[in-house]
């Protein structure tokens, strides 16, 4: 698989800088960030957000846990004060903290903690047209408060409506030019349901290659989910 | 109750230990993070269990050498996996597929507190304000069977075993085992039967550093491992 410095053929969806593949973003917008709390994030489109310099976004995403010198993840952008809510199953590491609690703290950012499972089956409503879903989880609890819940199979089930957003940020390992994309290992995680949830989605790869550059039968995410491919740095 | 506070408990690897015992041979098992990470070090030999983690991955294998981290081979905790055979990938809808839809059979979590009829609160500290629930809850209402793994007492020497969790819930009535530091306790949904006590300690001690009645089981005994 030829990387698009190697070959000038390559275009198709890619584009040639963070900033370009996220334009039209706003102030304002809601963003489904992949990785898995700050591990496999996207980290040139974060930084790319960064510059863009909007503000009052709304992330949606698994947390920012991990924060490493040199990374630009989730913490660093919330510290740059761009985000007003996250909604997230673990916002922050319970011990070493970072922006995100310093900044909620502060009444600076507002958190809606969330279910992992139920954030996944919120995503996946929203990307499959499925208005809401009947879960079993949070049941009894105070993420069941105010919303309908329902017996089925004679176990009770909480009505979750579908989530979807305005951006997606997505990290991959290749891309075809289409946009198909394929990812390594846990790597995964986010990625092939927030595809899905979003009216833009953009993925940053390791690698981009011409269509028949990757196996159709080991395509993870379709081309059809992906609008813009950057090149990770 | 003082002189209960000092009196010596069992370390965290054995509370693993105990757990690990009540793991079937061929189970798929989620474990949380706390004691609970501990248990893969102690599955009888001869017995295979498999370990589902809701970063995407299922038959995890064990911690990654120094040196030899792959960013993409993480466990829920962010912990480094080695790479092993039999590993397969999926993303996080599907992970919770597995845990909602029943095919996790068995997933071991710690806990802040347990009550009477086997209510878990794990996932929050009211004096935090927020927290950290992660895939706790939906662990809590998909797995065939709830383990708790935790220390009998928090920092301040309080109960943990309550007649009423005060703490904001994570599942109602989904715990059917605890292991302690000090007890083993069966949960049926109605009530707590002791079933084994720490080495050294009485029923009657166990009971009262526990905040909820407890049945005391006709056969109860020592620690089995």
């Amino acid at each position: 698989m030829a990387s698009v410095s190697e070959s000038s053929a390559v275009k198709g969806k890619v584009y040639p800088s963070a900033q370009a593949a996220l334009e039209g973003i706003f102030d304002g917008a809601s963003v489904l960030v992949a990785g898995w709390s700050g591990r496999g994030e996207p980290e040139k489109l974060l930084r790319g957000l960064a510059g863009t310099g909007v503000g009052d976004l709304t992330l949606i995403c698994q947390g920012a846990w991990v924060q490493e010198a040199g990374k630009f993840g989730i913490a660093e952008l919330v510290a740059g004060g761009q985000v007003k809510k996250m909604v997230s199953p673990l916002p922050f590491h319970p011990e070493t903290g970072g922006p995100v609690k310093d900044l909620w703290q502060s009444g600076k950012l507002e958190l809606e903690i969330v279910p992992q499972g139920v954030l996944a089956e919120r995503l996946r409503a929203g990307g499959a047209g499925i208005g809401g879903v009947f879960l079993p989880t949070g049941v009894g609890t105070r993420f069941a408060e105010g919303k309908e819940v329902r017996q089925f199979d004679g176990k009770d089930h909480v009505l979750e409506s579908a989530l979807k957003a305005d951006f997606a940020l997505l990290r991959a390992r290749a891309a075809d030019t289409l946009g198909n994309l394929v990812y390594e290992g846990t790597g995964r995680n986010w990625n092939p349901i927030m595809a899905t949830a979003a009216a833009v989605t953009v993925a940053e790869v390791d690698l981009v290659g011409e269509p028949g550059s990757i196996d159709p039968e080991s395509v993870i995410t379709q081309a059809i989910f992906i609008d813009r491919l950057v090149l990770a740095d | 109750m003082t002189s209960l506070a000092g009196k010596e408990r069992l370390p965290r690897e054995v509370v693993a230990m105990r757990v690990a015992k009540e793991l079937p041979d061929g189970a798929y098992v989620n474990l949380g993070i706390g004691i609970p990470t501990l248990v893969s070090s102690f599955v009888p030999e001869g017995r295979t269990v498999f370990y589902h983690s809701e970063s995407g991955i299922l038959n995890c294998g064990p911690i990654a050498e120094e040196g030899e981290e792959d960013i993409d081979l993480i466990n829920a905790g962010g912990q480094y996996l080695q790479s092993v055979g039999g590993m397969s990938f999926f993303d996080s809808a599907e992970a919770f597929a597995m845990i909602r839809g029943g095919h996790v059979d068995v997933t071991v979590l710690g806990s802040h507190q347990v009550s009477a009829t086997g209510d878990l609160a794990n996932w929050m500290l009211p004096q935090r304000g927020v927290g950290n629930v992660g895939g706790a809850m939906d662990l809590a209402t998909g797995a065939r069977g709830v383990i708790v793994a935790m220390e009998h007492t928090d920092r301040n020497g309080e109960p943990k075993i309550v007649q009423e969790c005060t703490f904001p819930l994570t599942g109602k009535g989904c715990v059917y085992l605890i292991v302690t530091d000090l007890a083993v306790i069966e949960c049926d949904g109605q009530g707590l039967t002791l079933k084994e006590v720490a080495p050294g300690w009485t029923p009657e001690e166990v009971q009262q550093l526990t905040g909820a009645k407890l049945t005391i089981s006709p056969d109860v005994g020592e620690f089995e491992l």
